[in-house]
């Protein structure tokens, strides 16, 4: 993995909102394999700065450049509408805060998992309802409610369900906004551990928002603080959390309650 | 991008520390300075066990937390030398520490922190999948370190939060073992074992060493330390001084 080239090279970026800034300056590489952390209260422009990176808001400073697949490097402004859906199609994912945002509640569960195989041209019903059935399975979810709409799942069950949704098609890199900050404490433990190993038996590269540093803890390697819109530290995940350089980080680091 | 990747080394040690200060600057109490360490050197060879003496809270956890990245430098050099390379781990990036992780160092906690779910002998095997060994040779292992531990076979499918505390020491202590780094970090390993236990690890540790690993330690148990360890680098109360001079 050392030799490797980043997957995402992050100069200056920065989105404002008319005059007033959501997250500016921010600089960060990201390599295959890694997941970063970003951490800050709400407010921090934590979650701008994910849209930024994902493309979901426009770049207002700076650039954004991603490796492909094929091994070209992109500069992400530059690609066409078609070429930036087609990542989402087979190179990326995203699994939101609120799992009715990227999941299709009347549709069947496995239609959900499904659909992005149709999307990158799979065509056989039967593979398709195997192949969903097998991530079912893969993300703790009974195969016998396949042909159950969301709407009828518990909250832990419909965030693993969008992550399956996400993960069926083998993405690089998958943002994640606050993925277990709306469940159970138990079901939550449950869901990191999930996202936890299957990051690292895929491989992949992640970018997880969070309000929570035991979930940074858990799950990333590296973690960035934001503050005001800003980067005020990163490293190691360990060493931000446990010998904090900012006056911010160690407040935040001071306020967690010890379980 | 920083490199602290050198091919040039005058030392021989796996760990060579030198010219460490550690200074903690706690914002939250008015940027209060709080110095623990100065000018700390010392070496650690192949095959060789060092133990950190000194009073409690003199400093000894955050060396140990320094070497293995956790903890800030504040100046100083920590060179690991292992693979034919060295990396300063005090001026290493992120990633370098994590690479010097992956093949140079290991390191055992006091405590077990457990990820839930997860059962007693994958946590012990983990490490060594992490490293390319296959799952079943993996499993093997774990499951040797697991019994010369005297952890219950009835145990090992089970997640460890629910055990004793000495049980998820031990957990702790095979997974720590069950991988060969050129470098050992060991807080406390003993603390919350019983005498036959101890001797366990006490030969746990000279099997290390008899491979090579070079073992550095903190071991409260005077008999442990005894047994084990070829010399003490004495930590000084340094936050005294440091004051008087202020």
């Amino acid at each position: 993995m050392r030799n490797e080239q980043p997957l995402l090279e992050v100069r200056g970026v920065g989105h404002s909102y008319g005059e007033r800034y959501g997250c500016r300056d921010v600089d960060l590489d990201l390599w295959p394999g890694e997941v970063l952390a970003v951490v800050g209260e709400s407010g921090s422009g934590k979650t701008t700065l994910l849209g930024a990176l994902s493309q979901r808001l426009r770049l207002t400073a700076g650039s954004v450049r991603y490796r492909l697949a094929d091994g070209t490097v992109a500069d992400l402004s530059e690609l066409s509408e078609s070429a930036v859906r087609r990542l989402w199609r087979t190179e990326w994912g995203f699994v939101h805060q609120n799992p009715a945002d990227g999941l299709r509640m009347h549709v069947s569960a496995g239609g959900n998992v499904g659909e992005p195989l149709m999307a990158t041209g799979w065509r056989h019903y039967g593979r398709i309802r195997a192949a969903s059935a097998q991530w079912l399975e893969r993300v703790e979810i009974p195969v016998d409610r396949i042909d159950d709409p969301p709407t009828t799942f518990s909250g832990g069950m419909r965030q693993r369900l969008q992550i399956a949704r996400n993960l069926v098609v083998s993405p690089r890199l998958v943002f994640m906004d606050e993925p277990t900050s709306g469940l159970d404490v138990s079901v939550q433990a449950r869901l990191l551990d999930l996202i936890r190993s299957l990051v690292s038996d895929l491989g992949l590269a992640v970018i997880i928002v969070t309000h929570d540093l035991a979930v940074a803890r858990l799950i990333s390697h590296r973690t960035l603080v934001m503050k005001d819109g800003c980067v005020i530290e990163s490293g190691l995940t360990d060493r931000v959390l446990d010998d904090p350089q900012a006056a911010y980080t160690q407040l935040l680091v001071s306020s967690i309650l010890q379980g | 991008m920083i490199t602290a990747v050198t091919d040039a080394f005058e030392t021989r040690a796996i760990l060579a520390v030198s010219g460490v200060d550690k200074t903690f600057t706690m914002h939250l109490q008015d940027g209060q300075r709080l110095p623990v360490l100065q000018e700390l050197a010392f070496e650690v060879n192949a095959g060789e066990c060092v133990a950190l003496g000194g009073v409690s809270g003199v400093g000894k956890s955050s060396i140990l937390k320094m070497v293995y990245g956790n903890y800030a430098v504040s100046c100083g050099s920590i060179l690991l030398r292992a693979h034919g390379r060295a990396v300063d781990i005090a001026a290493a990036g992120p990633r370098q520490v994590l690479a010097a992780r992956h093949d140079t160092m290991g390191y055992v906690s006091q405590f077990l922190h457990c990820v839930p779910r997860v059962a007693a002998l994958q946590i012990v095997a983990e490490p060594l999948l992490e490293r390319g060994v296959t799952a079943g040779e993996a499993r093997d292992r774990a499951a040797e370190l697991l019994t010369r531990l005297a952890i219950p076979e009835r145990l090992w499918a089970l997640p460890p939060a629910t055990f004793s505390g000495g049980e998820q020491q031990r957990v702790n202590i095979a997974r720590g073992f069950v991988t060969e780094l050129p470098l050992l970090l060991l807080d406390e390993p003993t603390a919350s074992l019983d005498v036959r236990n101890r001797e366990v690890v006490t030969g746990l540790i000279h099997d290390k060493r008899a491979r090579g690993t070079a073992i550095l330690g903190i071991f409260h148990d005077a008999e442990v330390r005894d047994a084990v360890a070829d010399r003490v680098v004495q930590v000084e109360t340094f936050a005294a001084t440091a004051e008087a001079a202020v």
